[in-house]
């Protein structure tokens, strides 16, 4: 049990790191990138360059708040 | 070799000079104050982990997951990990976190080295075994999730490998020659580099990857293709100096002298 659980805490601090907001904030926007592109049919050569800019958005979001609790 | 190739080779070879500089610092430290028999046979230790690793991930990965969904798996995943590395980039450019030092680090392990007792057995010192293995199984992971992601992403492993492997030469070979931690190395610097590379790479085949949930399975299309991706890097550059602008902490506002002269 204690090997899962360090092996587990291994690849979180690897991959998600200090700051779990940005890894929320990256699957979110690619959750709702889905969503418009098979429920609403967004073309492709549209929704990547807006997908694009709202990772970058999610990612300013994620900082400031990061930024505002310390 | 394209563009896309050398943006790749670009990224895995600063990612592994930064990881190994940092891997060299904690070899050093144990190899300088305890012993060097033992710490190099943990390094080689290491070293033969972190293959067996590569080998059994990088083949899991290829053989398991279509094209979309490897993209969007590990972009995703790249994406995250390179957007920590800015994150801590902007941080330190504002002045809201320390700047990462090898110096301090590299006497802080010294001390650690000093202060623990003997422990031989076996005519090997467990204590310089273990933290040097450890030191470069961990940062040489980082390497590796990074080759390993972009290798199989952009269908070039044998740059990726290449390039991690000149890293690691290039450390060692001027390590040996240097004789200590490589506290000249602007870690920081190269850090936000990478850092922007992993993000621009990252969301390109993130976005890409999203493909696989359609009829088709296949990857979405960027306009301007491949162009696309320095682009990116480009917005990632410009939105992580507006923040390092916006949160940048002022400067201490100087004390106003009380002696008259």
């Amino acid at each position: 049990m204690g090997f899962i659980r360090g092996f587990g805490q291994f690849w979180y601090d690897l991959i998600v790191g200090d700051d779990w907001k940005i890894a929320v904030a990256v699957v979110v926007t690619l959750a709702i990138g889905t969503v418009a592109l098979l429920a609403f049919g967004v073309p492709a050569l549209v929704l990547t360059p807006v997908l694009g800019v709202a990772l970058m958005a999610a990612f300013a979001i994620a900082l400031a708040i990061d930024v505002r609790g310390h | 070799m394209d563009a896309a190739a050398w943006g790749l080779g670009a990224a895995v070879l600063l990612a592994s000079i930064v990881e190994m500089v940092e891997a060299l610092t904690i070899v050093m430290a144990m190899g300088m104050t305890r012993s060097w028999r033992s710490t190099l046979m943990g390094v080689g230790a290491a070293l033969v982990a972190l293959a067996a690793f590569t080998a059994a991930a990088g083949y899991a990965l290829a053989t398991w997951l279509p094209e979309a969904a490897l993209q969007l798996a590990i972009g995703g995943l790249l994406l995250i990990f390179g957007l920590q590395w800015l994150r801590k980039a902007v941080l330190r450019s504002s002045g809201r976190k320390a700047m990462h030092d090898e110096d301090q680090i590299f006497a802080e392990e010294v001390a650690a080295a000093r202060k623990a007792g003997e422990v031989r057995q076996g005519g090997l010192d467990w204590f310089s075994f273990m933290i040097s293995f450890k030191g470069v199984f961990l940062e040489g992971v980082e390497v590796v999730f990074i080759v390993i992601t972009f290798g199989l992403s952009a269908g070039n492993m044998p740059v990726a490998i290449g390039a991690a492997v000149i890293g690691v030469l290039l450390v060692l070979v001027v390590g040996i020659a240097v004789r200590g931690p490589l506290s000249k190395v602007p870690e920081n610097t190269l850090k936000y580099g990478v850092g922007l590379l992993l993000a621009g790479f990252g969301s390109y085949w993130a976005v890409e990857g999203l493909g696989i949930f359609t009829d088709s399975r296949q990857s979405l299309d960027w306009p301007g293709a491949d162009l696309a991706i320095l682009v990116l890097i480009a917005a990632w550059f410009g939105l992580s100096r507006l923040l390092v602008r916006t949160l940048r902490r002022p400067e201490p506002a100087p004390v106003p002298s009380t002696s008259g002269s």
